[in-house]
């Protein structure tokens, strides 16, 4: 079994067109791997019989020569993607009990391709964390350790959609990144994660953080699976307003085209206090992998990047607020009875609202009340736009950005910190492409002294997909990273 | 601009969560936290800078006026809490 | 005509602004594809979008963006290629979102003007602040159980354009005759029906009152009218409490009021401590709404002509009283019908004819314009006899009452009931010797100065004829008879 759980999902494809082996073969597989490592937390709730309909309908497709792009590949679905029939919470207590009559563009584009769903993943609640440990279903673990064998947090917001794709419980799953949520996950759990750019996904149907900055986007172990399903996700939708008319490039061509006369930007302001020294190195060892593939490395200013994680925790804060202003107890979800309506609403939102949530609530509320909004929200927009304008300069001479993924590698579950902007600097790297609505990357680079994966950010022009999967593709090859979790499905236990 | 109890409490209300008055002090004391990092944008010029509201630099998408949706009261009332004759619930509004 | 209040310590001035919120006209809803039609089953006219399920986006219908445009236009206003959609933050039962999607900063219509018309025939320019787009929200019922209430979507997310005017008006008056004059436009531009009874059209009246030049009072702000009655009512109980209690040695709070429809008064609505704070900022699921100045030139190319240009021409080439003008111009189909009721007519007469015989038969009978019996052609059929002599206008209001209760044209009713009038000169002296031969005694007094007397003889000559001699030559004949 541990052979079908080593495939990538290209190799996978070619297996099941080869008849080599069936999809429901896989997807069982998948589902034995993701009850073995079920203590991962990963996966909120498991949909093995949905799973296994799913394959027998992609064999029956595989077997008339109709198969879709994805067909018979099993993956897992963060649970912020709104699934017909199957219960949808963003991890909160407020959805509890909520199953969706409708499904999310982008699912919906999966299963069309034929995918096979093994389940809703884990995610910290409403998306808003960097660590997993959020979720009304308690933290999802890391399946990489350290020597200490402490449990290390996946990252977040899309820890079980990295955890479960590096622990071989899930092939490929889909992830939503506001700030960082697919980057940082997937730095820290060894596997590949793109945000597209703003608009590449349709966001009908998730359940909204910040609708500014939210962006869906595939986890995968290599970097032309990635490309394999950015490509089924990906669509034009008329029921997003914000949706991108732009046409996809040819990403799966993109993989493997090379870097040969690429000017790469290496940006100066990308480090900070306290940063791990491993990550200096395999950032400079990264410029040298692409320079000698025939890339031209430029240092390059994005003067403003200081002050994305402010302008961020100003912009994505107020639109949640507004945004989850729906969970009120009136028309699905918790409701907690209480005297009168208003008695209601705030019993019901108290109780099915996590701590993190509330506070980005009230910092959300408070920063659009009467007397802030030009001190806190307009003077964030305006400095949104001078960070866009950054990257927009930086990108008339170069065709890509290269920079770190992480400060650092994961981190231990329960690290107790008092300040909650120490826990925002998780970040720092990763918030500025959403404030500017840029494709970013998260290439697994390579190990640090703890033996724990680090990844590296490609960051891209609006729209132009294939420069990242180009550059991704010669630090994958360069990277040549065959280091495996501890506690994957299959493995070592 | 520094935050106490009172505008916890006031904002709270707006945000309609409620926030137990022993928990007041400790949210200020976070808010201000936060806010006190967020200054950090002040250091910022952007007297003749536009706000960005969007990045997609497209215009708005327009639908033709035709009746796709609706009728579908049991899609609708599926998770509700409460509902009666086609209706949703709540605990009865005093104007 | 003095527009002052006088109260116990003088005269005050009324400043009235309003905000009126018109239902658009469309099938389906501003921002999903349910239908906006009223009357329907409860929340069986609701789209996942409308009742906000999680991860639902809104995506906005183009009729409605161009029924606000047309309105604006009709309203001789600023069209702003560029506006943005907002989101107004609070909580209510009937508001799934948590928030109303309106346009705050940059609405899609500005500046305009209205033109109202008043009982004397006079006219005023009222300013027009803005006119914008916002969802409509649903309907909270509090009486079908003692301790819920129960909600309804249907409502939710049709779309409404609300139009803000300036603080022109002075008298609920005026703030009626504005009202009447806005829901004739949109009704002329299809942009809404206009049915205030069905809530299509509802008004908040903003009303403060000074001593004539000083700065403005503190305004309160009454919502939701529904009738002209209401708004006048509402304002007139408004000015009398805020004047009492300016007099009184008290202060007018700004805040909104609700009226109370039993007893015509308004009060505080009680969630005031509540003080809204609506942290509007701008939708983050909307981009930009973008119109080009083409798409704005076509739909004013296609705009009917409205009610303040017919109602010139009217007066100016047709030579119609204000008043007549006003009265025949408020309506569209009653526009239509009398352009085509006069056309090769006596254009005045018709106009006469109209509103008073026609308008006074509809309004007794309690029919509308639509189903009545007469067509345009009809009524010009009508005058045309008069002009031409046929019948006189006596008789032509009993053919009026017979074209109203059958439906048949004048000349064939004339022609059976042989009601031609008589301009034969030879048959009307014989009738002018009979009444002479019949009353010598009169034709004495006449002729010894008493000059009252010859309407006496007309009237008798008239009622011989049957009401049918032609009256022109019945004077003149009798004129030169007597004082030969
Ligand atoms: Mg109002
Ligand atoms: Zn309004």
């Amino acid at each position: 079994m541990s052979d079908l759980l080593d495939l990538s999902a290209v190799e996978a494809r070619a297996a099941l067109d080869a008849k080599s082996i069936s999809a429901t073969e896989l997807t069982s597989a998948y589902i034995k791997a993701a009850e073995e490592t079920a203590s991962l937390n990963n996966y909120v709730l498991l949909t093995p019989d949905h799973a296994l309909a799913m394959a027998a309908r992609a064999d029956e497709k595989l077997a008339k020569g109709e198969a879709g792009l994805l067909e018979g590949i099993p993956l897992g679905v963060k649970d912020l993607f709104c699934t017909t029939g199957v219960a949808t919470t963003a991890c909160s207590r407020i959805l509890q009990g909520f199953t969706p009559p409708y499904e999310s563009t982008v699912t919906a584009n999966l299963w069309a391709e034929g995918a096979v769903m093994l389940g809703k993943l884990n995610c910290d609640e409403f998306a808003m964390g960097s660590a997993n440990e959020t979720s009304a279903f308690g933290p999802a673990i890391n399946p990489w350790q350290s020597a200490e064998k402490i449990d290390l947090v996946p990252g977040g917001s899309s820890g079980g959609s990295a955890s479960a794709v590096a622990a071989r419980s899930a092939l490929m799953a889909t992830g939503t990144d506001t700030g960082g949520s697919i980057r940082q996950p997937a730095a820290f759990c060894g596997v590949v994660g793109l945000k597209p750019t703003y608009g590449r996904c349709s966001r009908w149907g998730i359940v909204a953080f910040a609708s500014s900055l939210d962006q869906a986007g595939p986890f995968t172990r290599t970097v032309a699976d990635n490309a394999l399903m950015l490509q089924a996700m990906a669509s034009h939708d008329a029921k997003d307003s914000t949706s991108s008319v732009v046409q996809l490039q040819d990403v799966m061509a993109a993989v493997g085209q090379g870097v040969s006369g690429m000017k790469i930007g290496v940006p100066r302001e990308y480090v900070m206090d306290g940063m791990d020294p491993d990550v200096m190195a395999l950032w400079q060892q990264g410029q040298d992998w692409l320079r000698q593939a025939g890339a031209e490395l430029v240092e390059v200013s994005l003067p403003h990047t200081k002050y994305a994680l402010p302008t961020y925790y100003i912009i994505a804060p107020a639109e949640a607020s507004s945004n989850l202003a729906r969970y009120d107890g009136v028309r699905y979800g918790l409701r907690v009875e209480a005297g009168s309506l208003d008695q209601m609403y705030e019993a019901t939102r108290a109780a099915g609202f996590g701590e993190e949530v509330q506070r980005r609530i009230l910092i959300g509320t408070y920063v659009l009340s009467a007397g802030y909004y030009d001190a806190y929200y307009l003077k964030a927009q305006k400095v949104r736009r001078l960070i866009k304008q950054d990257f927009d300069t930086v990108f008339t001479t170069v065709d890509a950005l290269l920079t770190p993924a992480t400060p650092s590698a994961a981190f231990a579950v329960g690290r107790k910190i008092d300040d909650p902007v120490v826990n925002f600097l998780n970040d720092v790297f990763t918030v500025p492409a959403n404030l500017a609505g840029l494709p970013g990357m998260s290439v697994p680079a390579g190990l640090n002294a703890d033996g724990l994966p680090l990844g590296l950010q490609v960051l891209g022009k609006p729209y132009d997909e294939a420069s990242l999967y180009r550059v991704a593709g010669v630090l994958e090859q360069a990277t040549a990273f065959t280091a495996t979790p501890t506690r994957r499905a299959g493995g070592a236990k | 601009m520094s935050v106490d109890k009172t505008t916890v409490a006031k904002i709270a209300r707006l945000a309609r969560l409620n926030v137990p008055e022993d928990r007041l002090e400790p949210v200020a004391n976070e808010l201000n936290g936060i806010l006190d990092w967020i200054a950090e944008l002040n250091e910022v010029p952007t007297d003749n800078v536009e706000p960005l509201a969007s990045v997609t630099g497209h215009a708005l998408p327009m639908r033709d006026d035709v009746v796709t949706d609706g009728d579908c009261v049991d899609r609708v009332l599926a998770n509700a809490p409460e509902g009666a004759s086609g209706f949703f619930v709540v605990p009865k509004v005093v104007e | 005509m003095s527009q002052l209040v006088t109260g116990r310590t003088g005269d005050w001035e009324v400043v009235i602004g309003l905000e009126v919120h018109a239902q658009v006209s469309s099938q389906a809803k501003l921002f999903s594809g349910a239908s906006a039609s009223f009357g329907a089953a409860p929340n069986e006219n609701v789209s996942l979008v409308d009742a906000a399920m999680p991860g639902m986006l809104p995506v906005i219908n183009r009729e409605c963006v161009y029924q606000a445009i047309r309105t604006g236009l009709g309203l001789k206003a600023q069209i702003n290629l560029t506006s943005v959609f907002d989101r107004k933050n609070y909580f209510y039962a009937d508001l799934p979102q948590g928030y109303q999607i309106s346009q705050f900063k940059h609405s899609i219509v500005g500046a305009g003007v209205l033109r109202i018309v008043l009982a004397d025939g006079s006219t005023r320019d009222i300013g027009i602040e803005r006119l914008h787009l916002e969802q409509d929200a649903g309907k909270s019922m509090h009486d079908q159980h003692p301790s819920k209430s129960y909600i309804d979507l249907n409502r939710t997310g049709v779309a409404l354009m609300e139009i803000v005017s300036r603080p022109d008006m002075r008298s609920a008056a005026e703030a009626a005759a504005f009202v009447r004059k806005l829901r004739s436009i949109l009704r002329y531009l299809g942009t809404c029906d206009g049915n205030m009874e069905e809530g299509s059209l509802r008004a908040d009246v903003n009303v403060s009152v000074r001593r004539t030049g000083a700065e403005f009072g503190t305004r309160t702000e009454t919502k939701n009218l529904n009738s002209l009655r209401f708004i006048q009512q509402a304002i007139d109980y408004e000015v009398a409490r805020q004047i009492e209690l300016i007099e009184d040695g008290g202060t007018v709070d700004q805040e909104t009021r609700l009226f109370d429809t039993n007893t015509g008064t308004t009060r505080t609505m009680r969630s005031k401590e509540d003080a809204h704070d609506y942290r509007y900022f701008p939708d983050p699921d909307l981009l930009p709404l973008v119109v080009t100045q083409k798409e704005v030139d076509d739909l004013a190319a296609a705009l009917p002509e409205l009610p303040d240009d017919i109602r010139d021409r009217l007066i100016n080439d047709y030579g119609l009283s204000p008043y007549d003008a006003s009265v025949i111009t408020e309506e569209r189909d009653t526009a239509e019908f009398y352009e085509a009721a006069s056309a090769g007519q006596d254009r005045k007469l018709v106009a006469n004819w109209m509103t008073v015989e026609l308008f006074g038969a509809l309004n007794k009978s309690g029919q509308s314009l639509s189903d009545c019996k007469i067509s345009p052609a009809m009524l010009g059929g009508l005058v045309s006899l008069i002009s031409d002599g046929t019948i006189s206008g006596r008789i032509a209001k009993d053919v009026f009452a017979d074209m109203f209760e059958t439906g048949k044209d004048a000349a064939s009713i004339v022609d059976e009931k042989g009601l031609k009038q008589v301009s034969d000169s030879g048959a009307i002296e014989a009738l002018i010797d009979a009444v002479i031969a019949a009353n010598m005694d009169k034709v004495e007094e006449y002729r010894g100065g008493k000059d009252k007397l010859f309407g006496f003889f007309v009237g008798q000559v008239m009622k011989q004829s049957g009401g049918q001699a032609n009256p022109g030559m019945v004077n003149q004949i009798l004129k030169s008879k007597l004082d030969s």
